[in-house]
């Protein structure tokens, strides 16, 4: 084997293995991506039932309720439009009424929300980024708020 | 008074830094031998001014001294002395101070170790070193100082977010960053190397032993992130794709290949090009790594808004130095001579093809980390690439490699015949079928594919220890010649065989944890009990605690099987003061089978606790395995080969065998 022709198997195995894996991510990105949108996004974008997508906003005060089980049903504002959010499972520390939250799952026909995750970053800020962009565009968040506690 | 001197210390140590990166690369240039050796000496310098630096903050948070705006806003007196000292890097500013003590503290390394590189390779080295470091001290002296003064003392602290208040975490910022930034000494070679426009053999076994230790410090300092979100976070989960966990993962990945490929350049001088491209890719994404989880570039665009500064500087100092790297490697790389020949099939061939599916993988793992961000700079939609993207693309790329893995080694420099090496492996491929029909004839329930992922993991098991076996000539030879020939054994060859053995334990894990997991959901009031996966779980009841800084519900459970109660389990609900922020302290208890754990939730509707029980098979191969990886990198580190007999460079390039 010449250096030329090793030079081209090296060239040639590295394309093939990078075309495969461009292949992949991108059909994996088709599949797998997951939007992010507010209560008055849902409404404005009219999401389909069945649809997964991330949905964040402030948890609306005195709108937590424990259902049977380990279930539970609150709200989710972005103070103009609302939507009730059904969680089965544990709710992280962070998770609180006035608190930002971002959930993922999908609308069920009734208009509930059923998530089947709720978020909570583990950094300084208390605040989901997408959360706290939203927010902003509603002017009701400003970044003073996310040092104060 | 005390809180200045460590301020000052700071100003003199970017002084030197300055110093650093310019006189022994001038020096260099001029071949002026006795000028070059100041870079040692101010890198030392540089190390020892830090030091002080770091020990005036670190003294500020252990005094609560709340004069200093930094120390006001991460820290609270109550809190117990441990989370004072972690508090230091558990803060934007502080973790920054802490990035450029190590990155000192490995050119201090290099400056006092280095002692049989050739001198004008260890003055550019140092250079490029303190090149790094001066753009670092200029970043946390302009707008990232964390000895800034408050003129009115406030009487207390904000206090530390409590889910950092934790012993795996106060380590695990320093055991990664000791990763992140090791890898700037492969940078820094790499660079020197292009400006010296010379590779070789005696190049890459001096940059191998930098490189495996600041692997083994990534390695570990992610196994230990991970082992803390599992047992803190109280979902049971071990790995999220989470960005912030991603950008550890990327500098890992081509670490990993770096180190493989380094072995090339070492033994058969060739793949040096690919190599140097390395070395910056992987100190590249440590840089990006750190920033991701630092600056807030990823959680928040939003930064620049914030602090517009902060987030240019940032960006500056990632286009200087990746931009000008690949810059120089673009320019100077063609210019490396070419080096020895092998055919596909053979050992070099092996490391080619675990090059590409790491680099592959890592390349995947990038895109899925950064598309988001990419997307929402472009058009503003907002987007999350979840778990399934990674699963999918990082598994398919990573099996074959895995697959692989036993054959590697098997394999013969230069040219290799595959079906030698595939007999070898025949009692490998038999422990790795009977691991197979282990869960298929014992009727687990799950997926189809996870006992084909026990056999994979066997595989790797097996692989090694028959390539271990064969090396020492195990039932080939009397034993006591075969334990003589263990002893005789390098380090890298024990070395590598732990390495891959523990890839094989930590995929054990993983199977047995993503296929067979069982999780329950349930209301408890005391005396009720509930089982999983065999085990009978009683809620005994809870009681109050007040700890230093938090006041805590107790909940204690006992755990039964086959009527003999084999453990008690305490769940803690903790609220802290000053955030009232709540967190969950699970319990678990391990049986040789998995993990069984016990999160207590909230009060529940009708009285009594929500409890979430999850029995986690085999879990703790994942860690185990990783430490196994991180026995094998120190023991391949402890190899001779990498100080007595010290490496010297040919007097005259060696002619490439044509």
């Amino acid at each position: 084997m010449t250096r030329k022709q090793q030079r081209s198997a090296f060239i040639v195995s590295g394309l093939v293995i990078l075309g495969l894996a461009a292949a992949l991510v991108l059909t994996a990105l088709k599949d797998t991506i997951v939007f992010f949108y507010t209560p008055s996004e849902v409404v404005e974008k009219k999401v389909e039932p069945g649809v997964r997508f991330r949905l964040g906003g402030l948890v609306k005060d005195g709108s937590i309720e424990k259902l049977a089980g380990a279930k539970v049903r609150f709200t989710v504002t972005d103070t103009d439009k609302t939507l009730v959010v059904d969680y089965d499972g544990t709710l992280p520390d962070l998770f609180r009424e006035g608190q930002g939250v971002v959930t993922e799952g999908k609308l069920l026909p009734s208009g509930v929300f059923e998530a089947d995750t709720v978020l909570a970053k583990h950094d300084e800020n208390y605040m989901p980024k997408e959360v706290a962009d939203a927010l902003k565009e509603k002017g009701v968040w400003q970044e003073g708020d996310k040092k104060a506690q | 008074m005390i809180i200045e001197t460590g301020h000052f210390a700071l100003l003199l140590a970017l002084a030197v830094a300055a110093y650093q990166m310019v006189v022994p690369l001038y020096a260099a240039t001029r071949g002026d031998e006795r000028l070059m050796r100041v870079a040692a000496s101010s890198a030392v310098m540089q190390f020892l001014l830090l030091c002080l630096s770091f020990a005036v903050l670190t003294w500020a948070y252990v005094t609560s001294d709340f004069s200093v705006l930094n120390v006001w806003a991460n820290s609270h007196s109550a809190k117990p002395l441990v989370y004072k000292i972690s508090g230091v890097w558990g803060n934007h500013e502080g973790s920054m101070l802490l990035w450029v003590l190590i990155l000192a503290l490995f050119s201090a390394a290099v400056a006092i170790f280095g002692t049989n590189l050739p001198p004008g390779l260890r003055a550019r080295v140092l250079s490029v070193q303190g090149s790094i470091s001066f753009a670092f001290l200029s970043f946390i002296v302009l707008v990232s100082n964390p000895f800034l003064r408050l003129d009115q003392v406030p009487a207390q602290g904000k206090g530390l977010n409590p889910i950092l208040q934790d012993p795996a975490l106060a380590i695990h910022p320093p055991l990664l960053y000791a990763g992140y930034v090791g890898l700037s000494v492969a940078f820094s070679f790499a660079i020197a190397a292009l400006i010296e426009g010379r590779v070789d053999a005696a190049w890459a076994r001096w940059v191998r032993p930098w490189t495996l230790a600041a692997w083994m410090f990534l390695t570990v300092g992610i196994a230990m992130g991970s082992w803390w979100a599992y047992y803190e976070l109280g979902w049971g989960g071990w790995w999220f794709w989470d960005p912030v966990e991603n950008a550890s993962f990327m500098p890992w990945l081509i670490a990993t290949a770096l180190l493989h490929s380094a072995i090339v350049v070492e033994k058969r001088n060739a793949l040096k090009v690919w190599t140097i491209l390395l070395a910056i890719l992987a100190f590249s994404l440590s840089l990006i790594g750190t920033f991701l989880v630092r600056s807030g570039v990823l959680t928040s665009v939003h930064a620049f808004a914030v602090d517009p500064e902060r987030g240019v500087f940032i960006l500056l100092i990632l286009c200087l130095f990746i931009g000008g790297a690949l810059a120089l490697y673009a320019w100077r790389a063609p210019s490396l001579q070419a080096g020895g020949l092998f055919s596909p099939i053979s050992r070099e061939g092996a490391l080619v093809v675990n090059n590409l599916l790491l680099t592959a993988a890592a390349a995947a793992v990038f895109i899925g980390t950064l598309y988001p961000l990419v997307l929402e700079a472009i058009n503003g939609t907002k987007i999350s690439v979840g778990p399934p993207y990674f699963n999918f693309t990082f598994g398919i790329l990573v099996l074959p490699l895995l697959v692989l893995v036993p054959f590697g080694p098997m394999m013969s420099w230069k040219r290799a015949d595959a079906w030698a090496a595939t007999q070898r492996l025949w009692a490998a491929a038999l422990i790795a079928l009977a691991a197979t029909l282990i869960p298929v004839i014992a009727q687990v329930r799950g997926p189809w594919l996870a006992p084909l992922g026990i056999g994979l993991g066997a595989w790797l098991i097996a692989g090694s220890l028959v390539e271990l076996a064969g090396r020492i000539k195990l039932f080939q030879a009397p034993f006591t010649t075969s334990l003589a020939r263990l002893k005789g054994l390098p380090g890298q060859a024990i070395g590598m065989t732990l390495a891959h053995l523990g890839v094989g334990v930590m995929v054990l894990g993983v199977v047995a944890v993503t296929a067979w997991r069982e999780e329950i959901g349930v209301a408890m009031k005391p005396g009720d009990v509930t089982e999983i996966a065999g085990a009978k779980i009683t809620f005994k009841g809870e009681s109050p605690l007040t700890g230093p800084n938090y006041s805590a519900t107790v909940g204690r459970f006992s755990v039964e099987t086959g009527n003999r109660v084999v453990s008690e389990l305490t769940s803690e609900k903790r609220i802290f003061l000053p955030s009232r922020q709540p967190t969950t302290e699970v319990g678990i208890h391990s049986f040789w089978t998995g993990d069984l754990y016990v999160a207590m939730g909230d009060e529940a509707p009708g009285g009594g606790r929500n409890v979430r029980a999850y029995f986690n098979p085999l879990v703790t191969l994942i860690w185990i395995g990783s430490v196994i990886m991180f026995i094998g990198g120190g023991i391949s580190l402890m190899d001779r080969r990498y100080r007595i007999g010290a490496p010297k460079r040919a007097a005259t390039a060696a002619v490439p065998a044509e």
